[in-house]
């Protein structure tokens, strides 16, 4: 009997154990909900954002305290996460389905998961009316099938951004609009004893800018969209496109080591390129950031141009390849999200990220505020452009995008040819599709 | 149990009387008669009162490892980007995938050679410093310090601090072998396809010999200075008694340390990954990264599941095997010990 009793016991100890469970399990979860953030009475808004810098972060912060205090019923909480981080994260959230009400996005193949998942709000109507004098280009990656799915606040483009004085060492006097005409200058500078180009080899994406805007020049955006729409990367252009770059690659261009250099270290491409060490580099608007926190930076030698059209190609010279950054809303998020929103593109407010944190404005309204050279011939190159093409590690589904760094980063290390690249994007392209 | 005559004596002396020991006081299952009934119930208790004590812990480990393993053996099956339910099953196309990409075969083949250089160089030279730091030798508390210290820190601090060390042209490296006059020995390092394993071993010797060091050291703490000395007065010579006394009696640590150098270098990730992220060209890319590559930067859950379910099953036939046919010996003794006791 008394073992009998001890059973008893210890299975009502077990219930009781596993109620605990059961309890921890239910805290656990109480700790995840977050959305209904009514406790004193307010409409908590969550903002994710991916501004670690200053001052852009000082700044947005001080525009959510002047939007709580315009309207005392809301409350906005920031949440700032770095890029990687935020990408991991937003991963799982997205899986769960809980979206924060305002959070950052590139806008592409990503965006358009979540939308395809039903979790973005539709701001067609909402804020067509305040973004009319947007630059097209910037609105480009958050639409589609005509419809808006989130706002810029950034808009940049990739182009080659060169070292003057070396140039002019290499007796460049103008800087090379045609890829025979660039290759050429690529010669002349190797003569002259510099490193024509710094490449950070480690991180892929650089590497498969060059593919990318040779794909554009020589196959044309249309042709880029098809084949991301039939997942068939074969035709003869995009292989033409590889054989261009393979032109480049055979004339060692690049800084010793390239292929094990990352970006922004003290060691990596914006460093080579702010420390005098190679006279170009294939980059964002952000480059002359990076450069000037990574090394020495250039000041005045550093000058801008526009990746060169390609002899018979189908695409134009004023065709940018880039991106930026957006904010979408979440589906069933509260009303004065979109408030914030339109709170957040107020002329004055742009001008002045414009001035002080060196953005390329998305609104032609706040272009008044740009001075720096550069990046004004940026923002002259994206009002001048003719067609616009979003990153391809944004603009196509994850695996294609990093199938495409992959394997031009394969081409560049002399691994892979230039049908081969073609091939595997293909391949991964129609597994996806 | 079986054949305990097969045994060495030398070895398991406890085990040679173990099976009578615990013969004798258990009563034979079917015997009759009262002394059968009263062990019984006190056994139930001993199960239960185990069962209690182990549930919570029983309740994690179910809940953050079993789960999460078969939740991952069962995404496998599909073919899932990582956002809402999987529902695309593909069977075993992600498996059979496994063998036809060139970089999960790589991926092998590096860890095959990672192993072969840890068990041939690191631990050879991690047992040759701990038999020098065993002697009296002046300030040897300091260099087993100086030699341990790099075990503790942190795997990324250790990474950017090698590729900065090892940064073509730029680095403390080249620079030094300039210095000297080698620089024609300097080079790619990481940056280079077939220099870049070679150097990242370097690194991990680095990081992990003096880890294996501390173990060869606490063994040879434990044989007797006796031993030595009647071999000496033998005339043994300084290899024959490391040959012949303490090679044998530190084979047990030994074989612990391949154990987990070789689990290691399976599981290999962090280091690489914050030193060439598997570059150039999948040149130094481990299975942990090509796991990670495609999980969470390709968002193909599925095949990046198949990989991490290979990796289990590598990890566990070969824990298998090393149990029952290299560690049995250590283990064996502690085994039939609790069988005696029982």
């Amino acid at each position: 009997m008394r073992a009998l009793g001890n059973t008893s016991l210890s299975r009502r100890g077990f219930l009781a154990a596993s109620a605990a469970t059961g309890l921890g399990a239910a805290a656990l979860s109480a700790c995840g909900s977050s959305d209904s953030g009514n406790t004193s009475g307010k409409t908590e808004i969550e903002w994710w954002n991916i501004t670690t810098t200053q001052p852009a972060k000082k700044l947005w912060a001080q525009r959510a305290k002047e939007f709580e205090a315009a309207h005392p019923d809301v409350k906005i909480k920031i949440v700032t996460l770095e890029n990687e981080a935020y990408k991991s994260k937003m991963t799982a959230q997205t899986a769960s389905g809980k979206l924060p009400d305002i959070y950052h996005t590139w806008g592409g193949g990503v965006l358009k998961q979540q939308v395809d998942a039903g979790l973005v709000e539709d701001l067609t109507d909402k804020v067509s009316s305040w973004t009319k004098d947007f630059m097209p280009a910037a609105l480009e990656a958050y639409r589609f099938e005509d419809r808006a799915y989130a706002v810029p606040f950034d808009i940049g483009m990739v182009g080659f951004w060169y070292n003057k004085a070396l140039f002019k060492k290499a007796g460049i006097d103008t800087p090379p609009t045609t890829w025979s005409g660039y290759l050429d200058a690529v010669q002349a500078l190797k003569d002259e004893g510099i490193t024509p180009i710094a490449l950070a080899g480690k991180e892929k994406w650089p590497g498969m800018y060059y593919w990318a805007y040779l794909s554009m020049r020589v196959a044309g955006l249309e042709a880029m969209q098809k084949a991301s729409d039939d997942a068939d990367f074969t035709g003869e252009d995009f292989v033409k496109a590889g054989e261009h770059l393979k032109e480049l690659v055979a004339l060692k261009p690049f800084q010793k080591g390239f292929l094990g250099a990352a970006y922004s270290t003290p060691t990596g491409e914006a460093a080579t390129m702010a420390n005098g060490k190679a006279a170009m580099e294939l980059m964002g608007q952000w480059a002359p950031v990076v450069q000037a926190d990574a090394g020495k930076g250039l000041g005045e030698d550093l000058g801008f141009f526009s990746f060169p059209a390609v002899e018979g190609g189908k695409g134009a010279l004023t065709e940018v390849f880039g991106g930026g950054g957006g904010h979408a809303v979440r589906k069933g998020a509260p009303e004065a999200a979109v408030e914030f929103l339109k709170f957040f593109a107020e002329k004055e407010f742009a001008e002045k990220l414009v001035k002080e944190t060196g953005l390329v404005p998305v609104s032609k309204a706040a272009q008044g505020a740009l001075t720096d050279p550069n990046l004004t011939a940026v923002s002259d190159a994206l009002n001048k452009s003719t067609g616009f093409q979003l990153y391809l590690d944004q603009a196509y589904a994850p695996a294609v995008g990093q199938e495409i760094n992959d394997s031009v980063a394969a081409l560049i290390a002399g691994s892979k040819s230039p049908e081969q690249v073609t091939r595997s994007v293909t391949q991964v392209a129609k597994s996806e599709g | 149990m079986t054949h305990p005559t097969s045994t060495p004596a030398s070895i398991t002396s406890s085990s040679t009387y173990a099976p009578d020991a615990g013969k004798s006081p258990r009563p034979a299952p079917d015997s009759p008669g009262p002394a059968a009934r009263r062990p019984a119930p006190r056994r139930v208790r001993d199960w239960l009162s185990a069962f209690v004590f182990t549930v919570p812990a029983l309740v994690l480990f179910g809940l953050l490892v079993l789960v999460p393993m078969g939740y991952a053996f069962y995404i496998s099956f599909f073919n899932w980007g990582g956002f809402g339910t999987p529902s695309d099953s593909v069977g075993f196309d992600n498996y059979t995938r496994l063998f036809d990409d060139p970089v999960f075969l790589g991926d092998l083949w590096r860890g095959f050679l990672l192993i072969v250089f840890s068990i041939v160089l690191q631990l050879p030279f991690a047992l040759a410093m701990a038999v020098l730091l065993n002697q009296r030798l002046r300030g040897r508390a300091v260099y087993r310090m100086l030699f341990f210290a790099p075990y503790i820190l942190s795997e990324v601090i250790t990474g950017v601090l090698f590729s900065m060390i090892f940064a073509p042209g730029e680095g403390l490296a080249d620079k030094s072998l300039d210095a000297i006059g080698f620089g024609a020995l300097g080079g790619d390092w990481f940056a280079g396809q077939d220099t870049v394993l070679p150097t990242l071993f370097l690194v991990m010797t680095w990081k992990y010999f003096g880890f294996h060091m501390m173990l060869y050291l606490a063994g040879l703490q434990g044989i007797p200075a006796e031993l030595h000395e009647a071999a000496r007065i033998d005339g043994a010579g300084a290899w024959q008694r490391f040959r012949h006394i303490t090679l044998p009696l530190l084979a047990p640590t030994l074989r612990i340390s391949v154990f987990l150098s070789v689990i290691g270098a399976i599981q290999l990730f962090d280091l690489v990954w914050v030193i060439t992220s598997g570059g150039p060209d999948h040149a130094s890319e481990t299975m942990v990264i090509s796991l990670f590559q495609y999980g969470f930067k390709r968002y193909q859950m599925g095949y990046a599941s198949a990989i991490s379910v290979a990796m289990f099953l590598i990890s566990l036939v070969f824990a298998l095997a090393y149990q029952r046919f290299v560690l049995r010996r250590d283990t064996e003794g502690a085994i039939t010990t609790m069988r005696a006791n029982r």
